[in-house]
């Protein structure tokens, strides 16, 4: 039997090759998919989501826990295909028009990959018509917005307002995040969301998606 | 370790400063969201050299280069395919004419943008792209390097070790800290001061230090603990002018000229060396914390 405990902690601790080995052994021995991923792994990634916040453990070890969740993930997404199982909700992020960092935005990027999301990055420098041409074309529950610098951050508000004049912006939920955006800018902006790291805005999608 | 310009200065001075921000005084000039600085060398040479000879006349022992963002690596990851040497070399020449014989010239050097662990890039392409930046940076007439708001050991490591094997130049190295819930401080990549100090030390820096981060006071803790770890080192400290806010639209950076430097008497109480300033600052922020230093001109 696969041991699925170990996969709790090989994500938790970020080794890759074990996620990976008990993985592929859990879904030879035909264990549901699903059961995998909500009582092994989107748990191990709450804990070292938690570690993070309470600043117990940094980026790289953030870093390694997404990747090795990412490996496991790549071989279950075919049975989940297989059986039609949705994701948990579809997010578009990028980093906005004129901001050119991408580290942050990555990392929440792999978080909500990580926590059982469906994840299309567009990259930095992304234009607002860019993310309106998303939202049009697919099915998407969350738009994600990433600035580091506060230049750029009004950049924020031109996707919305761009999102508003597509006549799509009832479809999605914006989240905003970067160093010097605040839950008050946030509100000034008209987004719908601020959190102020990676694992937040876990939950925070979570919490927007049930809302 | 190699000792030249800055070391000979701190011995006959124990405090020493430097200048401050440049890429805010470049945004009133006409910078706008997103435009590379560092293409101002080549595009806009005067108002460089202007901000340069800004901080040269308040009397700072050393100013910094327009290269921050200047690495080979952090210019493609922004999509410039561009000669990464010349604009390094340009930016040394510049602050070096600013200079004269004046004040000393630090090759500002930022991360690639790019985490090791990630694999995006190799150590060796890593490393390569450090060693051009600093071999122009010293073609163009800096006296030292200045590796500054790092994160991460691994980098670092290889950036020193870059300058090291590549130049004959005095190597400076700076880690932006931030605190944590415990209350002490660590980049985002979990090193400590005291980490940061012996691996720098270790690979070739002589100089080390702290930039960026939330502000003058929190400097002092951070200068407390590389203290704690080696009495004698020569400390850098260039921190910003707090968080900053958007305030009508606006950039602003909250602490004033005389509230950085009402932290001055701390910060030389700690034991730092060097002062200067990060985003934010401005000459006049410069001038209010040389004022108040117990350095009269």
């Amino acid at each position: 039997m696969a041991d699925l405990n170990k996969l709790n902690e090989s994500i938790i601790s970020g080794d890759l090759d074990t996620s990976v080995q008990i993985t592929k052994e859990a879904l030879a021995e035909r264990t549901d998919p699903q059961e995998i991923i909500q009582k092994y792994m989107i748990p191990a990634m709450d804990v070292i989501g938690g570690k993070f916040e309470r600043n117990e453990v940094f980026v790289p070890e953030l870093l390694m826990a997404a990747r090795a969740m990412k490996g496991s993930l790549e071989l279950i997404k075919p049975f989940l295909a297989e059986r039609g199982i949705e994701p948990r909700g579809r997010v578009v992020i990028g980093t906005v028009k004129g901001d050119l960092h991408d580290i942050g935005k990555n990392l929440v990027a792999s978080m909500l990959e990580g926590s059982g999301f469906e994840v299309e990055n567009l990259g930095v420098d992304v234009p607002s018509d860019k993310i309106v041409a998303v939202v049009q074309s697919k099915e998407v529950d969350i738009v994600a917005l990433s600035a580091l610098l506060t230049t750029t951050m009004p950049s924020m508000k031109d996707v919305i307002e761009a999102l508003k004049d597509a006549g799509v912006r009832d479809k999605v939920k914006v989240i905003v995040g970067g160093p010097a955006v605040t839950q008050e800018f946030c509100d000034q902006i008209g987004a719908d969301g601020y959190s102020e790291n990676a694992n937040g805005a876990v939950g925070l999608v979570r919490k927007l998606l049930t809302a | 370790m190699r000792t030249t310009g800055i070391q000979e200065l701190l011995k006959s001075r124990s405090l020493l400063f430097c200048d401050g921000a440049w890429g805010t005084i470049f945004q009133s000039a006409g910078l706008k969201p997103g435009e590379i600085a560092e293409l101002w060398n080549r595009d806009h040479r005067k108002k460089v050299l202007e901000v340069a000879h800004s901080y040269v006349d308040l009397g700072v022992d050393m100013i910094e280069t327009n290269s921050f963002r200047g690495n080979g690596i952090a210019l493609a990851g922004i999509g410039l395919e561009i000669d990464a040497a010349e604009l390094n070399r340009l930016a040394a020449e510049i602050s070096r004419e600013a200079a004269g014989d004046k004040c000393l010239v630090l090759g500002s050097v930022g991360p690639t943008g790019k985490i090791l662990m990630m694999g995006d890039v190799s150590e060796n392409e890593m490393y390569d792209a450090f060693a051009v930046q600093v071999q122009a940076i010293e073609q163009g007439g800096a006296d030292a390097i200045c590796f500054e708001t790092m994160s991460a050991l691994d980098e670092a490591e290889l950036a020193v070790k870059a300058a090291v094997e590549n130049t004959n130049l005095e190597i400076i190295c700076t880690f932006t800290f931030t605190k944590t819930v415990g209350g002490d401080y660590k980049t985002v990549m979990g090193v400590t001061p005291a980490q940061m100090a012996e691996k720098m030390l270790s690979a070739g820096a002589s100089i080390i230090g702290t930039n960026c981060g939330n502000g003058m006071e929190t400097m002092i803790p951070i200068v407390k603990a590389f203290r704690d770890f080696d009495s004698n080192i020569p400390l850098l400290v260039q921190p910003n002018a707090g968080i900053p806010k958007i305030e009508n639209g606006k950039t602003v950076f909250p602490e004033t000229p005389d509230e950085m430097a009402s932290h001055v008497p701390g910060l030389i109480d700690a034991g730092v060396s060097i002062i200067g300033g990060c985003c934010g600052t401005t000459p006049d922020h410069i001038t209010a914390i040389m004022n108040n230093s117990g350095r009269r001109e």
